[in-house]
């Protein structure tokens, strides 16, 4: 089987089949990460470009050490040092590129839409690493891996989203992959970070943490943005950890064999306490890493023909 | 010049009639309605046969650009636009750069669309200086240069009390106040409507009650100074029963809708494209439904479609970075004519909204066919059947969300002051 599709924007178009294509796909890439020599040939001769305009550590290196395991040739451009600052527009920018013959641009933009706007403007296959609060796909990818990997199954699960819902991609994300895997999600927050109609998603919102939490397989605590209490989304980040901070009393809640998961990087002490973040028995974080870097491999191996 | 119009259905809602007859033009003025009307010696004869005759079309919110943002839209350009789409008057809001708020920008507008010779142009001034929120421009001078309203559309008052003056001041003068209500810190930072569209493809909503509640403190300051109000585009069910319900209290509060606003949801935003970006935002199946509601139970008194030409630099952009609005005087009479087709209002309403309602909210002697009036008629082929094309706008903006829509009904000729300044007659399905 092949990816039917030129480009990688979100979770919500993706079928079953697909989810699970790329899944078995980065499953047979993990191993390449542990070896001495960790590198095959792949996708040599391929050049990809990350684009990013919008600050990331994580996302970006991991793409990009994907690329160069795979042996294609991977360039950075970040919004600082692009011509953005000089006042191009996406547009121009995406033909410049386009005219260099790239086989991947994957694009992180704080502009909800802006891949969308990529995708239909170049022949080249654009992978979403994050557009404005709208959709993750590759995090949420390796989420539903890193669930898979610990539990077995991702059907049937109670996966409880908690944070900043609002302005989550990964949340959006998460909520369209698991559920079409068959999961139960539901997802906590104050009301200021619960978007209008979330529940017309097919999924369940709280107000209370435990009430989410209860029972869940999986609890995913999403990232607070400081900048958030100036908007007035909440008072501070004391009140929030007091009501929101997942720890060792309000996890007895949970499964006993719940696993916790965070996309990073986490505020210790705001959204898990630092003793359940370094827990080797619940804490699935760098777990989440290391499965993001076999997802990615995944995604630009299936884009570049991979499979054919 | 003599001209006589025959046999058209003739709906003048202003003079309650609707019914075939003929209409006779002479030295720019209706010389009279009738039955077989004899043309005089050296008069055009026009055969209207199956054609729907009515008072000149008004659209009294537009966006004409100039002066400074020609490469939008100019004067003449946006005057093409308004009669090929059947306008004969139309009215321009102030926030061109720099903003209409005097006496001199108020004059250059008027003398430009002179120069265009094509539609009646009737400037809105500024309520405030640069439509800043803070000062009060000069109302009477502004009268005195030609201005018909006043409005900061686009920049809504925020301080109620600047707000309160305007409409006092304003009302001792004849000026309507015509409102964008927006409350911007509710609206902040928005760029569609909040609700399960906007959540879904993350893009920070605008609240149905930025409208409301800024309609609702309006009609109030009205209500406590015994003025009137203006409420711009309407877009919301909870804007419209707030109106209807004032009205009922006897308060002088008039409303126009637009028409996207009875057209489109916000579901039409799924793929970004900015076409369907504008402010107030397309909104919710339920609010479409509202306003089809406030147009049927004349709550809303007019159709102004608020044309917002843009360049390509304006809208071929990330969706946050792009600009609000469409261009519309060119799709405004055939989206309109849905709601004949759809049993929402009967022809006369649809004219009447689309003629005498805005003359009369903008003290314009004009809206009617009744003899002695300026000859400001639109003629239209009920049946005609088109494709819209924005490469076959007249309008500089080509932004239009209804590129590829099938339309029945169009202007087809488009008389003002007598004088014929549209004529696609010879337009076929």
């Amino acid at each position: 089987m092949k990816l039917g599709k030129k480009d990688i924007l979100g979770i919500q178009d993706m079928s079953v089949d697909e989810i699970n294509l790329i899944l078995e796909t980065a499953e047979s890439f993990l191993e390449i990460s542990t070896r001495d020599i960790k590198k095959v040939p792949t996708l040599r001769g391929k050049s990809i470009i990350n684009l990013f305009y919008e600050a990331s550590t994580r996302t970006r290196t991991s793409f990009e050490i994907a690329g160069k395991r795979l042996s294609a040739d991977t360039i950075n451009i970040s919004a600082s040092t692009s011509s953005v600052t000089k006042g191009e527009t996406l547009i121009d920018t995406a033909r410049t590129l386009e005219a260099m013959n790239p086989d991947i641009v994957v694009i992180r933009h704080s502009a909800a839409g802006a891949p969308h706007l990529l995708a239909g403007l170049v022949k080249q296959s654009i992978i979403n690493a994050g557009d404005g609060a709208h959709e993750h796909p590759s995090q949420a990818l390796l989420d539903m891996m890193t669930i898979q990997e610990k539990k077995g199954k991702l059907a049937g699960l109670k996966v409880a989203i908690v944070g900043d819902i609002l302005h989550s991609r990964v949340a959006r994300s998460n909520i369209y992959g698991l559920s079409k895997m068959g999961a139960q999600v539901v997802v906590a927050g104050p009301a200021t970070m619960l978007p209008r109609d979330i529940e017309q998603m097919g999924i369940k919102a709280y107000t209370k943490l435990e009430e989410a939490i209860t029972d869940a397989d999986v609890v995913m605590m999403l990232r607070i943005q400081l900048e958030r209490q100036k908007q007035n989304i909440f008072p501070s980040l004391r009140e929030y950890a007091q009501c929101y901070c997942l720890n060792r009393t309000n996890i007895k809640l949970a499964k006993q064999d719940v696993i916790v998961m965070h996309p990073g990087p986490i505020n210790r002490g705001v959204e898990i306490s630092p003793d359940i973040a370094d827990d080797p028995d619940c804490s699935v974080i760098l777990d989440q890493v290391n499965k993001g870097v076999a997802v990615r491999m995944a995604l630009l191996y299936l884009l570049t023909g991979g499979n054919e | 010049m003599k001209l006589l119009l025959k046999g058209g259905r003739v709906i003048d809602p202003a003079s309650k009639i609707d019914a075939r007859m003929d209409v006779y033009i002479e030295d720019g003025k209706i010389a009279g309605c009738g039955k077989d009307i004899k043309a005089s010696p050296g008069a055009r004869v026009v055969d209207l046969t199956g054609m729907i005759v009515t008072p000149g079309l008004i659209d009294m919110h537009v966006h004409l650009r100039e002066p400074g943002l020609e490469y939008k839209e100019t004067i003449a350009t946006g005057c093409q636009a308004a009669v090929a789409g059947g306008f004969t008057s139309i009215a321009c809001m102030p926030n061109t750069s720099p903003v209409n708020d005097n006496h001199s920008i108020t004059e250059f507008i008027r003398r430009k669309a002179v120069e265009a010779g094509l539609a009646n142009v009737y400037p809105i001034g500024a309520i405030s200086i640069g439509s800043e929120g803070r000062q009060l421009t000069e109302f009477w001078d502004l009268r005195e240069a030609g201005a018909v309203a006043l409005s900061d559309d686009g920049k809504p008052v925020m301080d109620a009390a600047l707000m309160r003056r305007a409409m006092e001041y304003s009302y001792s003068l004849g000026l309507p106040v015509i409102q964008h209500c927006e409350d911007k810190n509710l609206s902040a930072g928005g760029l569609m409507n909040e609700g399960y569209y906007a959540t879904i493809l993350g893009l920070p909503g605008i609240p149905a009650i930025a409208e409301d509640v800024m309609v609702g403190r309006d009609i109030l300051i009205a209500e406590y100074t015994r003025t009137r109000i203006h409420i711009a585009h309407v877009s919301t069910a909870g804007a419209v029963r707030l109106i209807r319900d004032a009205r009922k209290r006897g308060l002088n509060v008039t409303a126009e809708t637009a028409p996207h606003y009875f057209t489109l949801t916000d579901e039409s935003l799924q793929n970004y494209d900015t076409n369907y970006k504008v402010s107030p935002p397309l909104r919710c199946a339920a609010d479409v439904a509202a306003i089809k509601e406030g147009l049927a139970d004349g709550t809303l008194d007019a159709i102004a479609c608020d044309h917002a030409p843009h360049g390509r630099t304006d809208k071929e952009v990330e969706f946050e970075y792009a600009a609000n609005g469409i261009s519309g005087l060119e799709t405004s009479l055939g989206l309109s004519l849905n709601l004949v087709h759809d049993g929402v209002v009967t022809w006369s309403e649809l004219i009447a909204k689309m003629s005498r309602n805005p003359a009369r909210i903008l003290n314009l002697r004009k809206g009617t066919l009744a003899p002695g009036s300026d000859a400001d008629i639109t003629v239209i082929n009920p049946e005609l059947t088109w494709t819209v094309d924005v490469k076959a706008f007249h309008s500089r903006g080509k932004n239009s969300p209804f590129h590829g829509r099938k339309m029945k009904g169009r202007a087809v000729l488009t008389i003002v002051g007598g004088d014929i300044k549209f004529d696609g007659l010879a337009t076929r399905s």
